[in-house]
């Protein structure tokens, strides 16, 4: 049996007292589902390009400027080929692929947060309640996610405190922020959007935060992977391919 | 379900020789560079068209600002000009002017300057600060009498590259008539040096670095840049592939 979307998914779906173990049920959205699939294929184009990119000048300085005779922050070797786009040193072509993934994936974000106010994805799913806050709840979802025990039955089709601090932040915060960063490093946005280098205190500052934030990414990356393998990667794979997802009984 | 390290090399691998492999497709080739059209379209439409580039107070100034590119043009014709002190250096100012000029250092000296502290940003990822002192590229425009066919100013420069090719760089008139668009002939109150571009270089303040075009020997005013060298508008366009608009 499989619920219609429109009206029984997330958290309604899961107050209902017929969600039983083994039940498959409408779990993702089309836009949650579609939006997750470009982003993660528009995430690796940027992130491997941003690799090649850097590549060009290995080091990263704090404030408005910063060049060799500068110091560095930090100092690396060059990122190897098989996580750069392309795999050869081309700063030309990292750039072409970077700066055309990065408006597409901007864009991208931006009706899917638009997207998600409307049809109350983001009121329903991920904005927090006063009992996700309390000290006990949030530190009992720690003791969870630690022993790595996952909810089962219906409460397996909501997110707890930590899946909705880590969603939030990926998508308010990280997202965002990896953007505007971007952007600062860009001299005819300096022109245009001059507070960009008040907010980030200067080019070379946002070069190391947009940096930062990109392997902040590839570490709610890991955690993500981790996670789906733990839970059941088939059910979860599925469940963000195909919206389905089977309501997960006791496990030993 | 194990994924070792392995798997996972060869899968980014596989992904990125595809990724590598659409490169050479011509037609995807083609959108993926046009992203530059979209950059410069919205830039364009997000600032006013005489929106200024920071400019930063004395203390800002890098202690030394890195020279890139080529060091010392080195050919007969610019050390003879150096050994003069470029008293023999003349800037050509013609293409689709009504009255071409000829103007020499001291001329340029008795212009009109315009001083500002500004950041240099390679396409590299480095920035440096320096304060640059010259002629706004507008009065001289407006001394030659730019025609109405004119569309884009081209900077011809003294230094051949690797390849024997001259350098060469293109702006449009948005930036031509730009405040900050100066012809510098002094970098932290001295003179230009070698490295830096003596006796006069570009700036261009709201792109990166390989626009700001060094060595200037003459400036062209053109409707077109396809018939000039390889077509692109600058030699890093022509034999590498950068953007032409580089705001970005």
């Amino acid at each position: 049996m499989v619920m219609d979307p429109d009206r029984e998914s997330g958290e309604k779906a899961a107050e209902k007292s017929d969600m039983r173990p083994g039940m498959l049920v409408r779990r993702h959205r089309l836009s949650t589902r579609l939006w997750h699939g470009f982003n993660a294929l528009l995430l690796y184009i940027l992130f491997t390009s941003g690799l090649g990119i850097f590549n060009a000048h290995p080091r990263l300085y704090w404030g408005q400027a910063g060049a060799n005779f500068d110091p560095a922050w930090l100092t690396l070797d060059r990122f190897p080929g098989w996580i750069t786009l392309p795999g050869h040193y081309s700063l030309t072509l990292s750039r072409h692929w970077h700066l055309a993934a990065a408006p597409i994936f901007a864009f991208a974000l931006l009706a899917y947060m638009l997207w998600s106010l409307g049809n109350g994805h983001i009121a329903r799913d991920l904005s927090l309640r006063r009992s996700d806050l309390s000290p006990r709840h949030i530190w009992q979802d720690v003791k969870d996610h630690a022993r790595l025990r996952f909810p089962t039955g219906a409460a397996a089709l909501r997110y707890n405190i930590l899946q909705k601090g880590s969603y939030i932040l990926v998508i308010f915060g990280l997202l965002p922020l990896i953007i505007l960063t971007g952007l600062t490093m860009s001299p005819g946005m300096n022109a245009a959007w001059p507070w960009l280098l008040d907010l980030f205190g200067g080019r070379q500052s946002a070069r190391s935060i947009h940096f930062l934030t990109a392997f902040s990414l590839i570490a709610f990356f890991l955690v993500h992977m981790a996670m789906v393998l733990l839970a059941g990667p088939f059910n979860e794979i599925r469940a963000i391919l195909t919206g389905r997802f089977r309501i997960p009984g006791h496990r030993p | 379900m194990t994924l070792t390290r392995r798997t996972l090399l060869l899968g980014a691998t596989a992904t990125l020789t595809g990724c590598d492999r659409l490169v050479r497709n011509e037609t995807f080739r083609e959108a993926l560079f046009s992203a530059e059209n979209f950059h410069k379209w919205s830039q364009r439409h997000l600032m006013v068209r005489d929106a200024m580039a920071r400019e930063f107070h004395p203390d800002q100034i890098s202690p030394i600002f890195r020279a890139n590119g080529t060091a010392n043009p080195n050919t007969p014709a610019y050390k003879a000009l150096w050994r003069s002190g470029f008293a023999d250096w003349r800037l050509s100012v013609r293409g689709l002017v009504e009255r071409p000029l000829s103007l020499s250092l001291a001329q340029l000296h008795a212009m009109p300057h315009r001083e500002q502290i500004t950041r240099h940003d390679c396409v590299e990822g480095w920035s440096a600060i320096g304060k640059w002192r010259g002629v706004p590229l507008r009065i001289l425009l407006e001394g030659a009498r730019l025609r109405s066919s004119a569309r884009y100013i081209v900077f011809h420069c003294a230094d051949t590259m690797g390849n024997g090719q001259p350098y060469y760089e293109s702006i449009d008139l948005d930036d031509a008539f730009h405040p900050q668009t100066i012809l510098a002939f002094a970098l932290n109150d001295r003179p230009l040096s070698v490295a830096n571009g003596a006796p006069l270089r570009a700036r261009v303040e709201r792109q990166l670095g390989y626009k700001q075009a060094k060595y200037l020997m003459g400036i062209e005013a053109v409707d077109t840049l396809s018939p000039i060298a390889g077509g692109k508008g600058g030699y890093w366009e022509d034999h590498a592939g950068y953007d032409w608009y580089a705001g970005i």
